[in-house]
């Protein structure tokens, strides 16, 4: 079927978004990781509004992609303001919270 | 009036509570409140005198006791229930009465110490009941008016005439009972009071505890008045100690000398010795007479014998050592003539009519316990007696030797009072009371005369060295105390003559009246003749030879020298009131004895002439053999002093006996060493070891023991329960917090990755079990 391929793709950009959140340490990277993680989740909803015939997939994604912009929006704000104090943006470093 | 004589000691009580709150702030310093109080109360004290006087006696013994309150004594219902054989019926009742006495006095005879002579005692009655039968028998109407403070339960078994109920209410109540002598009483505590009161505001002037003088000598006076209007033996003793604690106050009035204050601590210590007596007695008269204190009934069921012998005397013996400490008995009188201490009003007040004569009216109060426990009637000796003579003689010896003269003169007080004691003692009880109104007059004005001699001789009391020839500089004072010395020397007609006679007359040993006490006879008539010497010694000393102080002395005031005429007047006249009705072939029956008539209590409750209680009738030899006593004993003295007996002059320094005898009585027959060495030095070394053992041994033992358990107890708490459980819990808690934060921090590494590599593996895990468990 068609849409295991969709499925199949958007799990594995999934698995990669996640080793990206995970493993990188430039807080850019994680950034772009999670649009990665994202995206999966609109491949999966367009696939699956697609299989039923029903326009709410594509609804869905166009709102997850705003939510997505605004969300870049905001932490390439923060990951910028983070460098302005620390001349670092190695998320690595940033365990200020640590007990 | 007489049912409402409480307000007589109420007015002066409020005067004492006035003049303490806002005495300061009246003009005269509280003494106008204190004198208007003791006027009012003697105004208030004659017109109850009059309403005595002019109440009308009874005809039959019951209906004389109409005005006796039930509530108070259970006597006047026994009596008209006819418990009490009623002598008016004619002869038979008394012989009936007169032979059961003397059968219960054989019974005791043998056991007591008083070797009665029942026999005697029967020949003595007998022509005086014969006597009796002339006249119409006439009986005294007391008035007793009581109110309640106190009741409880008890049980008694039907007994003391009590038959109708086994468990009957014990009422303790406060109240009056007037009759002649406590109206006799009243007039001359009054009377003597508003003197000295009036005497006071020149004597204290400018005192510097003026007011508070004033407040204590109104407490002084409510108190006696209290106690002379007891109805009841309980309110006898709340009197008494009263009277005690205002004269304590006032002997120590100028406290911050030390002899003072021991001298008021001394007078205060040596009445606790006769109060234990006084309250032994009571309680014993309490069960003794079926659980009551009321006088009347006390003394009805001593008088009709329902009371034992031996409990009688028992009572008797400790009232008597209360008599001893109050009204200075030998042994007991060494308080009185150190209680000069006070100021000199004080001492007249104490030894005129208060305190001192308390001890006198308590007897005469309960005479039936006295009489039929000491079997006065028929014995020729008995303890009353022996110590009222014995005083008599000694304290009189003892006004020899000193050179205070307020100290002559309570020596003579002592002795006085030893022939009060005495003529109690022999049974003849109105010369007893007789005396105590005449000698409260004339010896209130040898006081008051002694006080204003010191008041002009720069208050010095030394008789010997600081006075001499005053009768020129004060006439006044010279003749009220020469009548005040004549008067107690019995040199007649004053009245000293009277009731003296009438006491030495009473012993019996002349005319053989009562008992023939004999030693009491001889005793008396050597104390009336050292009497007379004694008290010459000191009007020589200060009045006549050449004055020997340093001030010049002056007059005393009016308010000073008029109480003492009043007094001197009343000293030289008071013996009238007692006329004997045959004397020397004159027949004085129309105002002879008036005295006796008004005051001598007669019917069920008081020994009559069928208990062999007489009167002793005047006796002309007995008048002269005084007489002569005194007379000799003025004479004598006066040669001695005058130098016309050489022969007796030097004496002490030639005899070696009466250097003995002297040395004896200067140091007053050593009974202070006695007391303060021998008693007080012999019991306070003993004691004080004995309470510092019991104290180190026994009181700090169970402290220290105390202590140490709650050591011992302490620290196990503190290493077993506090350190292992407590903190064990507390420091537990913590570790195991401690411990888990320190393991759990480590989770929290501060990396935003690692909680998100966490948080997906929690979210696949998640995913897992729902697909598992809901999606399977």
């Amino acid at each position: 079927m068609l849409l295991n391929q969709f499925l199949l793709l958007s799990a594995v950009l999934f698995c990669i978004g996640i080793y990206g959140v995970v493993v990188r340490r430039n807080g850019v990277m994680v950034l772009m990781s999670i649009e990665l993680i994202l995206n999966a989740v609109n491949i999966n909803l367009v696939a699956f509004g697609a299989n039923t015939g029903t326009p709410m997939g594509q609804v869905f994604s166009l709102f997850v992609i705003a939510v997505a912009a605004a969300e870049v929006g905001v932490g390439l704000a923060i990951v910028l303001l983070i460098y302005r104090n620390r001349h670092s943006i190695d998320i690595d470093e940033l365990d200020e919270l640590k007990g | 009036m007489l049912e409402n004589v409480w307000i007589i000691p109420a007015i002066p009580a409020l005067s004492f509570v006035l003049i303490l709150a806002i005495g300061k702030r009246t003009p005269g310093k509280g003494h106008f409140i204190g004198i208007a109080a003791v006027a009012v109360a003697f105004v208030l004290a004659l017109v109850t005198a009059g309403e005595w006087i002019a109440r009308e006696p009874a005809k039959d013994p019951v209906s004389a006791l109409a005005d006796v309150s039930d509530e108070c004594s259970r006597t006047p219902q026994l009596a008209r229930d006819g418990a009490y054989p009623v002598e008016a019926e004619g002869h038979g009742g008394e012989g009936k009465e007169a032979s059961g006495d003397h059968g219960g006095e054989d019974e005791h005879a043998a056991g007591e110490v008083e070797l009665a002579a029942p026999a005697g005692g029967g020949v003595v009655a007998a022509p005086a009941a014969a006597a009796a039968e002339e006249e119409e028998p006439e009986y005294t109407r007391p008035v007793v008016r009581c109110l309640g403070w106190y009741q409880s339960s008890t049980t008694d078994g039907g007994e003391h005439g009590v038959t109708d109920a086994a468990v009957r209410t014990v009422q303790m109540t406060v109240g009056t009972q007037t009759d002649g002598q406590s109206v006799l009483m009243l007039v001359v505590v009054t009377l003597i009071s508003l003197l000295v009161h009036v005497y006071s505001t020149d004597y204290v002037n400018g005192d510097r505890r003026y007011t508070h003088y004033f407040a204590f000598l109104s407490l002084f006076t409510a108190s006696m008045l209290f106690f002379v209007l007891a109805e009841n033996t309980l309110q006898m003793i709340v009197g008494w100690e009263l009277v005690g604690v205002c004269s304590f106050a006032l002997i120590g009035h100028w406290w911050e000398e030390k002899p003072n204050s021991d001298a008021a601590l001394k007078a205060f210590l040596t009445n606790r010795v006769g109060d234990m007596g006084l309250l032994v007695g009571v309680i014993t008269l309490y069960f003794g007479a079926g659980q009551t204190f009321n006088i009347l009934d006390i003394n009805t069921q001593a008088n009709n014998g329902e009371i034992s012998h031996t409990l009688l005397l028992i009572s008797a013996c400790c009232l008597i050592a209360a008599v001893m400490s109050k009204s200075g008995q030998f042994i007991l009188h060494t308080w009185l003539p150190d209680a000069m201490a006070g100021p000199t009003p004080v001492s007249a007040l104490i030894h005129a009519a208060t305190m001192v004569v308390a001890g006198i009216y308590m007897v005469a109060r309960l005479y039936p316990v006295f009489f039929h426990g000491l079997s006065i009637s028929g014995s020729s000796i008995n303890l009353l007696a022996v110590v009222g003579s014995v005083t008599a003689l000694f304290g009189a010896l003892l006004g020899f030797v000193q050179k205070d003269i307020k100290k002559v003169l309570a020596y003579s007080t002592v002795s006085q009072l030893g022939f009060m004691v005495a003529s109690l003692g022999v049974g003849a009880w109105t010369a007893a009371l007789f005396h105590l109104f005449t000698h409260a007059f004339f010896k209130a004005c040898l006081f008051l005369g002694a006080g204003s001699l010191s008041h002009a001789c720069h208050h010095s009391f030394n008789m010997v060295d600081d006075m001499g020839g005053l009768r020129k500089i004060m006439p006044k004072t010279f003749a009220t105390y020469m009548i005040g010395f004549l008067s107690l020397a019995g040199v007649f007609p004053l009245a000293g003559f009277w009731s003296k006679d009438e006491i030495l007359a009473g012993t019996g040993g002349m005319n053989k009246a009562n008992g023939t006490y004999y030693f009491v006879l001889v005793m008396l008539l050597l104390a009336a003749f050292c009497t007379a010497a004694y008290m010459t010694r000191t009007v020589w000393y200060a009045f006549f030879g050449e004055y020997r102080g340093h001030h010049h002395p002056h007059e005393s005031g009016p308010r000073i020298t008029i109480p003492l005429m009043i007094l001197a007047f009343l000293g030289a006249v008071a013996g009238f009131a007692n006329l004997p009705s045959q004397m020397g072939g004159l027949d004085l029956h129309s105002v002879a004895h008036q005295f006796e008539h008004l005051v001598e209590p007669v019917g069920i409750y008081f020994p009559g002439e069928a208990q062999g209680f007489t009167h002793a009738k005047f006796n002309g030899w007995l008048a002269w053999i005084a007489s002569a006593a005194g007379a000799l004993g003025i004479v004598l003295t006066w040669f001695f002093y005058t130098g016309k007996l050489s022969a007796l002059e030097g004496l002490a320094s030639r005899l070696r006996i009466a250097r003995a005898g002297k040395t004896l009585l200067e140091n007053k027959y050593y009974l202070d060493h006695l007391y303060t060495d021998v008693v007080a030095g012999g019991t306070k070394g003993p004691l004080a070891r004995a309470s510092y053992w019991f104290n180190q041994k026994v009181l700090d033992g169970v402290v220290d023991g105390a202590g140490r358990t709650a050591v011992a107890a302490g620290r196990w708490v503190y290493s077993k329960i506090d350190q292992a459980v407590v903190d064990g819990a507390v420091d537990g808690v913590a570790a195991a917090s401690s411990g888990t934060g320190g393991v759990l921090r480590r989770l929290q590494t501060g990396r935003v990755q690692q909680y998100a590599a966490l948080f997906f593996a929690a979210a696949a895990l998640l995913a897992g079990v729902i697909v598992v468990v809901i999606g399977g």
